[in-house]
């Protein structure tokens, strides 16, 4: 589903990602871990078309980019940063304006579900600018699920949600899954990638420093081996 | 192969949604109104000359009127856009991004049309010129467009930039020239009523600049708001 090879990006003279090889099955839920200013968020712009990558090639769906890109678009639901909601509109009318650029099938169904799911349903023809962070994020959530993407790319999922909403999100995730949806999820946060992840990958310094499978980082010990392995790839980044 | 409808129909969403934003705020239009009516105001008082020099002076000073509100319109247009990153919202759609620069365009055009149709009465009055003039009227649609084709293409190369509200006058300002001098001609010329054999050649210019900068549009914005 996600394939990239050889990706590298550069800013300047700060190379950003260093030949990333990444492998994403369907229906694969990988948690992407990694330091601040690791190259986590660049690689998901990356993969969500967002950033051209320096060099590489990226396959997603079966679409090669860039050549393929507008039908790689709409496998893609990307969560950033930002919201990408418009402040002034409401939550239902950003939703329906997205819901007619993905052409979404009968989008005022889909629309009451989805806000309804996050529990906006009762200030959705609020503002959007007048959210807390956290309906905000909610919002964001519904929009990059909107369509039904097979390809979910997530930058921080988890932030500013309360309990009840990440309990929410965890089990879309997983729903998004066991239907065949590839995920890539970057997080700080190694509970997060323990619940929910099928495989955890460490970028450091733009590099795929070490991947572990399920059955390695659920022991207890993992965070022993997680710790050991970033102080060993920084030290090595820093060396070169 | 674009298909036209599907094209037309994300065109179409995004000046609704350009609309519904403006409905929701009225900032848009209302700073732009403001700005034009104090401009044409100064200009006005500034300008104490005699009727003849003042008539010969008119076209000049509604075309300046317009380029200044005009800027301010699409910095505020493209901040819609840049609050939120909604703008890679837009580019993570499955929609070609030229359909993209036509929305913001004509919505742009749009706001600016009604910010004209706003200031003429108070240009009319002050300078004592007749606006039952359907060549004017078609200077304006052409100078809009012209305008906003380059001003939106502009607005999204600047967007990115830190210190943009600076940067897209500088960079709009000298490739106006054309538009704003064929304008400011072909709207002298139809208020003095001249014959339509000296307003054609300015009229000619609009019409080739507005056909050659979207075209530029089409072809490029994709690249313009890559990052």
């Amino acid at each position: 589903m996600i394939e990239t090879h050889g990706v590298s990006k550069r800013f300047g003279y700060r190379l950003a990602l260093e030949s990333v090889d990444l492998r994403i099955k369907a229906g694969e839920l990988v948690a992407l871990l990694g330091p601040n200013g690791a190259g986590k968020s660049t690689l998901l712009r990356i993969l969500s078309l967002l950033t051209r990558p320096t060099v590489g090639e990226v396959v997603i769906a079966g679409f090669h980019l860039p050549m393929q890109a507008s039908a790689a678009r709409a496998e893609i639901g990307f969560l950033g940063h930002q919201p990408l909601l418009y402040g002034e509109l409401s939550a239902s009318q950003n939703l329906a304006f997205y819901a007619g650029l993905y052409r979404v099938k009968r989008p005022e169904a889909r629309i009451k579900e989805l806000l309804k799911l996050f529990d906006l349903q009762f200030r959705s023809n609020e503002p959007v600018r007048t959210f807390s962070r956290g309906m905000q994020q909610r919002l964001a959530l519904a929009r990059a699920v909107l369509h039904g993407p097979n390809v979910l790319l997530l930058d921080e999922p988890h932030s500013s949600l309360d309990r009840e909403t990440v309990a929410i999100l965890d089990e879309l995730l997983q729903a998004q899954a066991d239907k065949g949806t590839a995920i890539l999820m970057a997080t700080h946060n190694l509970l997060h990638a323990q619940r929910l992840a099928q495989r955890v990958e460490l970028l450091v310094a733009g590099c795929l420093a070490a991947s572990w499978k399920r059955s390695q980082f659920a022991s207890k010990q993992f965070l022993a081996l997680y710790d050991r392995t970033l102080r060993r790839a920084q030290t090595g980044a820093h060396r070169d | 192969m674009i298909r036209v409808l599907p094209y037309l129909g994300v065109v179409v969403r995004i000046v609704r949604k350009d609309l519904a934003v403006e409905w929701r705020s009225r900032q848009l239009v209302a700073s732009m109104l403001v700005f034009a009516l104090l401009v044409i105001l100064i200009f006005n008082f500034a300008l104490e000359l005699d009727a003849r020099a003042r008539s010969e002076l008119s076209s000049g000073v509604l075309w300046a009127t317009f380029a200044f509100a005009g800027t301010l319109g699409l910095n505020r247009s493209m901040s819609i856009e840049k609050n939120g990153q909604a703008i890679d919202g837009l580019l993570l759609a499955p929609v070609d991004r030229s359909a993209i620069y036509f929305g913001k365009m004509l919505g742009n055009m749009f706001f600016m049309l009604i910010v004209a149709l706003l200031t003429l009465p108070a240009y009319g009055i002050l300078y004592n010129v007749n606006l039952f003039n359907g060549g004017l009227l078609l200077v304006i649609l052409l100078g809009a467009w012209g305008y906003s084709s380059i001003g939106t293409l502009l607005a999204a190369m600047a967007m990115q930039a830190r210190s943009r509200e600076l940067l897209l006058p500088v960079l709009l300002f000298p490739l106006l020239i054309p538009v704003l001098v064929s304008a400011v001609r072909a709207s002298g010329y139809f208020l003095e009523g001249l014959e339509m054999v000296y307003i054609w050649p300015s009229l000619n210019l609009l019409l080739a600049y507005g056909v050659i900068i979207p075209t530029l549009g089409y072809m490029f914005f994709d690249f313009v708001v890559e990052e």
